[in-house]
């Protein structure tokens, strides 16, 4: 049951994207289209389950002054092996995501998890825990680009449609449309979400490298 | 020097980081409400990212390539990101205090910013030579520089407003952040004319 929860609480209650607003940057930039949406998520999703698990197993080795470090190392790892990877059996899919394959290391979801689940808890449990936060972030990536593409180019995965694919509204795919649906769709998760937005819902508070970067000290020693 | 200007200028208003490409959505977002800390921390990446391209770009010319190890290329470039930052972190604080107060909060931030990584690495992709690189850079961190100012100040309009409560907080600065980012769309084929399609 509880690993059920560990599963289910990434793709709804705890959803990376739209409701902790983490890893925006590749949620804008590849959510054009639903196939490169999906090869980002995917992608995504493999790294985070493997450096969950990696990190689990050494989180009684790694010490605690360095721990930061030590996982960009295994992160920045296995996102070459991926990036290699998809480079010799998806070629096309390295060319649509470009740049925003090797900057998965500076995911804030993977870094996010790493350090608040998998360095306390054991391999199978952060395993299924990456799972379902990379499933989330699938989902929300696969949302946004549904939504881009069918009104943005009047496709659904490449196939057009019919009576959107020559009226579609073309700025949708570009980036003002990226952030335009980003915006509405939290509007829309906040409206039928049981929890009032936090006026701190996003920014540095919320993010999972304040403890380690030590801005929120600084500002709590202002206050 | 022509090559120089369109570098430049491109990578400040066309292909802006943050408003184009989305690298640094997170400090944009987050850091963008006040001037005053929105500054600091443009300051702080434009000279991250010179110093990184600085350091990077050699490493990548003179030791990765020659040795055939241009796989290593995005952990050794996020170590030397990493290292560096601390450093510099370390010797403002020893040597000039004042900048380290001004920006100092600012720089182990920007360790893990996808801006910062993400111009090295576009550097190597372009084929850019080093004086090129160094000016590339330089008009991505200015370009960041003008979106974070320029996006503190819609955003200092936004506050007194009436929203409407789901829109409250993130969405409706995502909302502002694409108008901003319509703006910067007006740029598009400014060079190209001025330069005569280079």
């Amino acid at each position: 049951m509880k690993a059920l929860n560990n599963f289910t609480k990434g793709i709804i209650k705890e959803n990376p994207v739209l409701v902790l607003v983490l890893g925006t940057c590749p949620t804008l930039a590849t959510s054009t289209s639903i196939i490169n949406a999906l090869g980002m998520g995917t992608a995504a999703t493999v790294v985070l389950v493997f450096s969950n698990m990696v990190i689990s197993a050494l989180r009684k080795v790694i010490p605690d002054k360095v721990r930061i470090p030590c996982y960009i190392v295994l992160i920045a790892g296995l996102v070459t092996m991926v990036q290699m990877l998809v480079k010799a059996f998806a070629p096309a899919l390295d060319e649509a995501l470009g740049i925003y394959l090797p900057l998965i290391v500076v995911n804030c979801i993977i870094l996010g998890r790493a350090e608040m689940f998998a360095s306390k808890n054991k391999i199978l449990a952060s395993a299924i825990d990456g799972f379902g936060m990379g499933v989330g972030f699938t989902f929300a990536l696969f949302l946004m680009a549904s939504v881009r593409e069918i009104f943005g180019s009047g496709t659904f995965a490449g196939y057009p449609l019919p009576v959107l694919s020559n009226h579609h509204i073309s700025i949708l795919t570009m980036a003002p449309g990226g952030f335009l649906v980003f915006g509405l769709l939290i509007a829309a998760v906040n409206r039928f979400s049981k929890h009032k937005p936090k006026k701190n819902d996003f920014g540095c508070d919320n993010c999972p490298q304040a403890e380690a970067c030590g801005k929120l000290k600084e500002e709590a020693a202002k206050k | 020097m022509t090559k120089f200007i369109i570098i430049l200028l491109s990578a400040v208003f066309i292909n802006n980081y943050v408003l184009s490409r989305f690298l640094g959505i997170c400090p944009f977002l987050g850091v963008s409400k006040k001037l005053d800390s929105a500054t600091g921390m443009s300051l702080a990446v434009i000279f991250v990212m010179l110093m990184a391209t600085a350091v990077t770009f050699p490493i990548q010319k003179y030791l990765l390539d020659p040795n055939d190890l241009g796989y290593l290329q995005t952990i050794v470039f996020i170590l030397v990101i990493a290292a560096l930052v601390q450093l510099v972190e370390i010797v403002l604080k020893k040597y000039i205090p004042s900048l380290h107060k001004s920006l100092g909060v600012y720089l182990p931030l920007i360790t893990t910013n996808c801006a910062v990584l993400g111009v090295t690495i576009l550097n190597i992709d372009e084929g850019y030579n080093f004086a090129e690189a160094m000016v590339n850079a330089l008009g991505s961190g200015l370009g960041f520089f003008l979106a974070m100012v320029m996006f503190s100040g819609v955003r200092s309009t936004i506050e007194g407003n009436d929203i409407p409560e789901s829109f409250k907080g993130l969405p409706v600065t995502l909302i502002a952040a694409a108008i901003t980012s319509l703006s910067f769309m007006g740029f598009g084929g400014v060079i190209e004319n001025l330069f005569g399609g280079v």
